[in-house]
């Protein structure tokens, strides 16, 4: 069942000259996890403001095609209908949290649709449960580390029960450990809740593990939407200087000397895996 | 940056920082009041030291004294002013009561300082904006209080980041005369506004991906309620505005120095 | 050189950043320094220029202590590239940007006009010349920065967290970047936590965890250290990762890079068994 449908999504920014996405089609389903990735500017961050409908209703500028977020035509319905069922994480940790604790942080959205307080209360326990952040919930945003501060980011919007999370590369700011973190806690919301996941993401060698469907972005448009095996054995993806994990690079590289591994590895584990059945091989 | 650290509000448990925010308002605006209904000195010091079992109690004695210090060298300005204005006025003769008058004018302006400290050193910025909330203050108005708040030390940190970097490209901010070093801020006072700038659209981005607006009657996770505690404090400040109405009519206030051997 | 002598430092609010540090940073060093955030690697690096100066303990720069010279002073011979360029962004023109700190140093103008126009094109923004920084993109504003510090020709450089928010392409042009500068003699100092970035770079791996300095050697040696990574809370690069798990079928095990690790296999497929 597909989630989010776009048909020839085209956008430009007020006063631009070029779109910053054109002719965007895709389709993804209900909970997948998705990483959407390419070089810098490629408007990876500009699709992902569309599917809350900040693009059109925050930014304006001129928005043609078609998108359809969970049966609502994000043209029709105002961002904060739509944060119901999109919630958007940002980049910077530190530029979305407004509240003076935690608590208050992961209520803002419930107390703005309005919600009554025993249900605020039994959300917001649970949000700070499923995040993995319960001994926070009285600190000040300033009292805590960027990974930190990203998870009550991530708390806040899972309050909101949404079906789909988008996270514009919510690590990277952080330190590995920070990171992998962040990606423990997302996997988990994917596969126990079902929710549909879209990381923009540059570090694939630490996303990747989580991921079933890639979509590459270049120039605005989409240049690949497939598997991650496929899509890091592609020749082109690397040419577009989207970071392929060194267990990609390393398959690449014997795959020119005429040693061919049986798959694509996207972790150590599989490219240990791999070699090792190689090496077995060569020595029987 | 110890102007900012000032500001910042320390989460202690006592009881009385659980005190409803309003409430602590209404025991403030008694001790306003009060200390402006006498000049004399008697009443201002017996008003000045019931409030320290308060300021004992809520365990901030160390912030307060800070504030206090803060407040001294106005506290001296004002009883010279008192003193010589006085002397001027009633003819040249230095008297007791000139001091005990001017005395009783700076101590007004403690009580007052002392009040106000506890309010702000015991009331969490959340609470007071709840307060306000719940007082039917605009909800823009108590969130625009709350954000401000929270982003003091996240802006006092990206001063103190870009001074650093300015200073690593050989920026001398306390070089030349009074102009030039008015000047020597412009590359630090830049980029913390466009940064600022960045930061709110941000922010406000944020917001609105978490359904700010969406409904007119917006709920909220805490609610304020007067509790036991609560209810004390107002009988205490009616009581103390009874009193002293009652002192003001119909007590003759004697001189401090009725009790003072000199 | 860069001598630092038993350094603690503690903040003015009772947070101890570095304890007992002692390091020498010799000339025309390329020097990684790696841990976690709040490490302390940013703390210590922030003593080489003079911005903080040792709670205990001294740090000589080419013999001189640096609680002897100004931070303008020290800035001349230690050039600092903040994390994030927009906190040093502020003039009208890209040009006048680079040209801010060289007037701090009281470069005359002709001198001035020659270095700007240098690290202009040694960065590759002579068209955004005129262009004000704040119209740039991310990537750009960086180069920006970068030009405007490497334009007074520090001999050392450090960078702060150079990687954060780069793509692919942008990681490997400053990497060829950072390469050259060593090459050409400068002492280059980085701060990261960016494994995959030195497992490329491959310079003197120093790995702080808590205030202290845990280990340093070169980065083969440090990069395949699981117990010493862990102690700073860092996974091995991934290619490290593959070969340490083949270990027991006798391969190598001090391997960082994809080149080496496709010719060590090269080698080993190629033996007879």
């Amino acid at each position: 069942m597909a989630i989010i449908e776009t048909k020839n999504l085209t956008y430009t920014y007020p006063g631009g000259t070029t779109p910053s996405i054109s002719d965007i089609s895709l389709t993804i389903k209900k909970g997948e996890f998705i990483t959407l990735t390419g070089p810098s500017g490629c408007g990876k961050t500009t699709l992902c403001r569309c599917f809350n409908g900040l693009i059109p209703h925050f930014y304006s500028g001129k928005l043609e095609g078609d998108l359809v977020v969970k049966d609502l035509r994000v043209i029709d319905h105002s961002i904060s209908n739509l944060a119901r069922h999109v919630g958007l994480v940002f980049q910077n940790p530190e530029n979305q949290l407004f509240a003076l604790s935690v608590e208050k942080d992961v209520a803002f959205g419930l107390e703005n649709v309005g919600m009554p307080r025993e249900e605020i209360r039994k959300r917001v326990d649970w949000a700070l449960q499923m995040t993995g952040i319960e001994n926070l919930r009285e600190r000040a945003p300033h009292e805590l580390s960027g990974g930190q501060q990203q998870r009550v980011a991530i708390a806040s919007v899972l309050a909101m029960q949404p079906d789909v999370m988008v996270l514009d590369e919510p690590t990277s700011f952080l330190d590995p450990l920070g990171a992998e973190k962040i990606f423990d806690v997302i996997n988990e919301l994917n596969k126990k809740l079902d929710i549909t996941v879209i990381l923009v993401e540059h570090r694939l060698d630490l996303a990747s593990k989580y991921t079933d469907h890639v979509i590459v972005m270049d120039k605005g448009k989409v240049l690949f939407d497939g598997g991650p095996r496929e899509i890091f054995a592609s020749e082109e993806v690397r040419m577009t200087g989207v970071g392929i994990p060194k267990a990609v690079m390393l398959y690449q590289a014997l795959k020119d000397e005429g040693i061919h591994l049986k798959e694509v590895p996207i972790t150590s584990k599989e490219a240990t895996q791999l070699i090792r059945e190689i090496i077995i091989h060569d020595r029987s | 940056m110890s102007v900012f650290e000032g500001l910042r509000f320390r989460r202690v448990s006592s009881p009385i920082h659980k005190l409803d925010p309003r409430v602590k308002f209404v025991y403030v605006c008694t001790a306003f009041v009060v200390a402006v209904m006498f000049n004399e000195l008697i009443p201002l010091l017996i008003l000045f030291f019931i409030q320290i079992p308060f300021i004992l109690t809520a365990r901030v004695q160390r912030e307060w004294i800070r504030s206090m210090k803060g407040a001294s060298l106005l506290a001296l300005i004002i009883f010279v002013t008192n003193l010589v204005s006085r002397y001027l006025y009633t003819g040249h003769v230095w008297s007791v009561p000139l001091v005990e008058y001017s005395l009783g004018m700076t101590f007004r302006f403690i009580v007052l300082v002392e009040s106000f400290s506890i309010f702000f050193l015991t009331t969490s910025p959340d609470h007071l904006s709840l307060a306000l909330e719940q007082s039917h203050v605009p909800y823009e108005l108590c969130f625009a209080f709350t954000t401000a708040v929270r982003f003091v030390p996240v802006l006092a940190e990206e001063a103190q980041t870009i001074m650093d970097a300015q200073r690593a490209r050989g920026l001398e901010l306390d070089r030349g005369n009074f102009i030039k070093r008015v000047k020597n801020y412009i590359p630090i006072l830049i980029p913390l506004i466009v940064n600022s700038i960045r930061r709110s659209l941000q922010l406000a981005e944020a917001m609105e991906s978490r359904a700010w607006g969406a409904s007119k009657k917006r709920t909220n996770l805490y609610i304020l309620k007067l509790r036991g505690g609560d209810f004390g404090i107002i009988l205490f400040s009616l009581l103390t505005l009874s009193i002293a109405i009652y002192a003001k009519r119909y007590i003759l206030i004697p001189s401090i120095f009725a009790f003072l051997p000199i | 050189m860069i001598e630092v002598k038993d350094v603690h430092f503690t903040y003015p609010t009772g947070v101890k950043a570095l304890r007992e540090i002692c390091l020498a940073v010799q000339d025309g060093e390329f020097v990684a320094i790696m841990g976690q955030n709040g490490a302390g690697k940013t703390t210590l690096v922030k003593h080489f220029n003079g911005l903080l100066k040792p709670t205990e303990g001294e740090v000589f720069i080419d013999g001189v202590n640096t609680r002897n010279l100004s931070i303008a002073n020290l800035s001349r011979k230690v050039g600092f590239v903040f994390q994030n360029a927009d906190y040093q962004l502020f003039c009208e023109t890209v040009e006048e940007e680079i040209a801010f700190a060289l007037r701090n140093f009281g470069f005359d103008e002709k001198t001035i006009k020659k270095r700007v126009t240098w690290a202009l094109n040694l960065l590759d923004l002579m068209q955004y010349r005129k262009t004000s920084p704040f119209m740039l993109s991310g990537g750009e504003r960086k180069r920006v920065a970068l030009a405007s510090i490497l334009a007074w020709d520090p001999e050392v450089i450090i960078l702060d967290e150079p990687t954060i928010g780069q793509d692919y392409h942008q990681k490997e042009r400053l990497r060829q970047f950072i390469v050259q500068l060593n090459t050409q003699g400068k002492t280059v100092i980085m701060v990261t936590h960016d494994i995959e970035f030195v497992a490329d770079c491959s310079p003197r791996v120093i790995l702080m965890s808590q205030g202290k300095i845990v280990a340093e050697g070169v980065a083969e040696e440090i990069l395949t250290n699981v117990n010493l990574l862990a102690q700073a809370s860092i996974l091995p690069p991934q290619i490290t990762q593959i070969f340490l798990n083949l270990k027991d079928l006798g391969l190598p095990s001090k391997v960082i890079n994809v080149h080496e690790g496709k010719k060590i296999l090269l080698n080993f497929l190629g033996a007879p068994a």
